[in-house]
């Protein structure tokens, strides 16, 4: 099997899970969970085609997450907008937000550019913080309506879990085809050298900015979806922590894969729920379990489920040779 | 036709008995949503502790109708997404017939949609008044309103002939919905504000807004926040030799407050609820015996004093008590039922719900006290 019909396959079984999920989970809580982790996923796999494959950090993600969710949020509810055509708007706003500042910001490197963009989630949690007028400050922005076709409402968590994941899938297919196109190779050349990447006559400086404005332009979506499915937005969300929590899923996944990320976007989301039994030690216990999974799989979840598993096929496959 | 009929009673009645006595052995659910983590612990411990000592105390007393209660309790950290995640695994998964929390007015509001559409019961803690107004079929809150504790200061000011004041609130929910009421509420009085400083909830100085407080024409500094910002503004008012009268919000009315601001804390007045000055009651206070109760039962399980903070999640638990004691223990029934709570006496004040008003408190439930020798003193 080619590598290109392998990935293909992957994919469709991949779909097909997410597809037929919600059947086995009919009326339960945990499909609300899901809903949660769909939208975590796209936040995690548009973190890591800027951090997985060019090497680019940002900490300050949660920020592009936060304004598409107020973007979406205001212009529904001050100005009556539908909710799609405020999701667009979002992302356009965003997108253009990312490829202004990106300019700047791109030109720094490794800490620097960490620090900037840290101060970049700072600045604009404090204007959802501040500017009580327009976003509601901080007790939140409550009313946001629910997103419609035609009579369909997705009100409820299945409806919500079919829309957020279909929408994450797209985004998912999207980055894969991009990491294999001539772009996703330009962007891993200059993650392990800018400066031979550059010799080789790749546009380094736009193509960073380009892919900045890509991942902000998926968080934007994946903050429009959040808050018409919450239907209530409040800046807590939109902290400093969550820029951390994505780079934290981005990491555990396994840097450079998409089904990685959505498995550091699972795992991050879906930990701290069966944690819950611990009561109070939760949060140690949830440390421990980030610092052993990076310690014993530093390439993320991904790569150290694969190895486990090769492991496992070895095993047998010595065995019957053994035996026979 | 008879016999129809006959028939069909019967088989009511047979469900009837089954369904009563499967009730009567099954535990009632209640869950509990309190943000025991994160920034706005101060608040969600004590609740949570209460919540837990008054559903032990009922339970040892024989349970609601003969029938025990379960207590399942979340963390929210204060964050919306984790808060509506553990209300839906209440509704959902545990099947609670009522909710107790959340902490803060964010959350509450985060959660509001969920419990209006599943139907269930939830009782705040969360002060917001936004919670309440417009008034929502589902949720109740026990926390004192914000517009009630400022139109006690403003009273307090006007009778000292106070017209001029400097506000100083924090940048998070609590502060900037005691601003929006401390700005609305001044001109009904007859008080200007000279000057509108904030700060942020982590800030560790605020000399720089007290300066320039200090150059206007204030007389007095009402500072709206929770621990530990408001502790920092009062040693830098003592620092900077200012001798304006200082108050305080209502979310600072703890031991913890004194215990940071030190000396700085003297002479401080604030609006309270009663618990910190139980002792000082008068004896036809109709409050007096449940908050002397509260807070010995309070001392007795957590070695510390029960505050103001840990009476909302107490009041929470005992007007849910009171709903299921007079109807049923169906969602709907102890809703029905706590819309109809007349003159329950908890720690927050006396409760009056009615069908527009679900806060159910007046500006009585606020008292003025001002710190003295590291203690409360009821001001009358």
């Amino acid at each position: 099997m080619t590598k290109e019909k392998r990935e293909i396959l992957i994919f469709f079984i991949f779909t097909l899970a997410v597809l037929i999920t919600p059947f086995f989970l009919q009326g339960s809580y945990f499909l609300n969970v899901l809903v949660f982790i769909g939208i975590n996923t796209m936040l995690a796999v548009g973190l890591n085609l800027l951090l997985g494959y060019a090497g680019q950090i940002s900490l300050g993600h949660a920020a592009f997450f936060g304004l598409g969710a107020y973007i979406s949020g205001i212009l529904t509810t001050r100005f009556g907008l539908d909710p799609w055509f405020a999701l667009v708007i979002a992302a356009v706003a965003n997108g253009a937000l990312a490829f202004v500042i990106g300019f700047p910001i791109l030109k720094l490197k490794g800490h620097y550019l960490a620090m900037a963009t840290l101060g970049f989630g700072i600045i604009m949690f404090i204007i959802f913080n501040e500017t009580v007028a327009v976003t509601g400050g901080p007790s939140g922005l409550s009313g946001i309506p629910n997103i419609q076709i035609s009579s369909l409402i997705f009100d409820n968590d299945l409806r919500n879990y079919y829309l957020i994941w279909i929408i994450t899938l797209l985004v998912m297919l999207f980055s894969i085809n991009l990491s294999h196109s001539r772009i996703g190779r330009a962007l891993r050349a200059i993650a392990d050298s800018e400066v031979a990447a550059r010799v080789l006559g790749v546009n380094a400086r736009v193509l960073k900015v380009q892919i900045f404005t890509v991942s902000a332009v998926i968080s934007a979506i994946a903050g429009s979806l959040y808050a018409h499915t919450m239907t209530f937005i409040s800046p807590a969300s939109f902290g400093f922590n969550f820029s951390i929590e994505l780079v934290t899923m981005v990491i555990i996944g396994g840097l450079g894969s998409i089904y990685g990320s959505f498995l550091g976007a699972a795992i991050l989301t879906i930990l701290p729920e069966f944690l819950r039994v611990l009561r109070d030690f939760d949060i140690i216990v949830y440390g421990l379990l980030l610092i052993i999974m990076t310690m014993y799989m530093p390439g993320g979840l991904i790569s150290g489920l694969t190895r486990i598993a090769e492991f496992i096929v070895g095993k047998i496959k010595s065995r019957g040779a053994r035996h026979a | 036709m008879l016999k129809k009929m006959l028939r069909l009673i019967l088989s009511m009645a047979v469900v009837g008995l089954m369904a009563g006595s499967a009730f009567a052995a099954a535990p009632i659910k209640i869950g509990a949503l309190f943000s025991v983590s994160g920034p706005a612990s101060f608040l969600g411990e004590p609740e949570r502790n209460t919540a837990e000592m008054m559903v032990t105390e009922i339970n040892k007393a024989g349970g609601i109708k003969g029938q025990k209660l379960v207590l399942i309790v979340y963390d929210t950290q204060a964050d919306a997404t984790k808060a509506v995640q553990a209300a839906n695994k209440l509704i959902k998964d545990d099947k609670v017939v009522a909710i107790i929390g959340p902490s803060t007015t964010g959350d509450t509001m985060a959660v509001i949609p969920v419990v209006e559409k599943a139907g269930i019961p939830l009782v705040s803690c969360a002060a917001g008044i936004k919670i309440t107004e417009p008034t929502k079929k589902w949720v109740f809150k026990t926390a004192q309103n914000d517009a009630l504790a400022v139109a006690r200061i403003f009273d307090y000011l006007k009778k000292k002939k106070i017209s001029k004041i400097a506000i100083l609130t924090v940048s998070d929910g609590f502060g900037s919905s005691g601003r929006e009421q401390l700005v609305f509420q001044a001109g009904k009085f007859g008080i200007q504000i000279i000057s509108d400083e904030t700060y942020g909830p982590k800030d560790t100085d605020m000399t720089a807004q007290l300066t320039k407080i200090r150059g206007g024409a204030a007389q007095a500094i009402v500072c709206w926040g929770t621990n530990p910002g408001p502790a920092v503004v009062a040693r830098n008012v003592k620092q900077l030799g200012m001798k304006l009268p200082l108050f305080m919000s209502h979310g600072v009315s703890s031991m913890k407050f004194i215990e940071l601001a030190g000396d700085a804390a003297e002479g401080i007045i604030l609006p309270s609820g009663r618990v910190v000055v139980a002792n000082q009651l008068p004896k036809n206070d109709p409050q007096k015996k449940a908050l002397l109760n509260y807070v010995e039962n309070y001392k007795k399980h957590y070695n510390v004093e029960g505050d103001h903070f840990g009476g909302h999640a107490y009041d929470a638990i005992m007007l849910i008590k009171g709903a299921i004691e007079r109807g049923s223990d169906s969602p709907a029934a102890i809703r029905d039922q706590l819309e109809k709570t007349e003159k329950f006496a908890g720690i927050g004040g006396t409760f009056q719900y009615s069908p527009q008003d679900h806060a159910g408190l007046t500006s009585d439930a606020f008292v003025l006290v001002q710190i003295k020798n590291k203690g409360w003193t009821l001001l009358k």
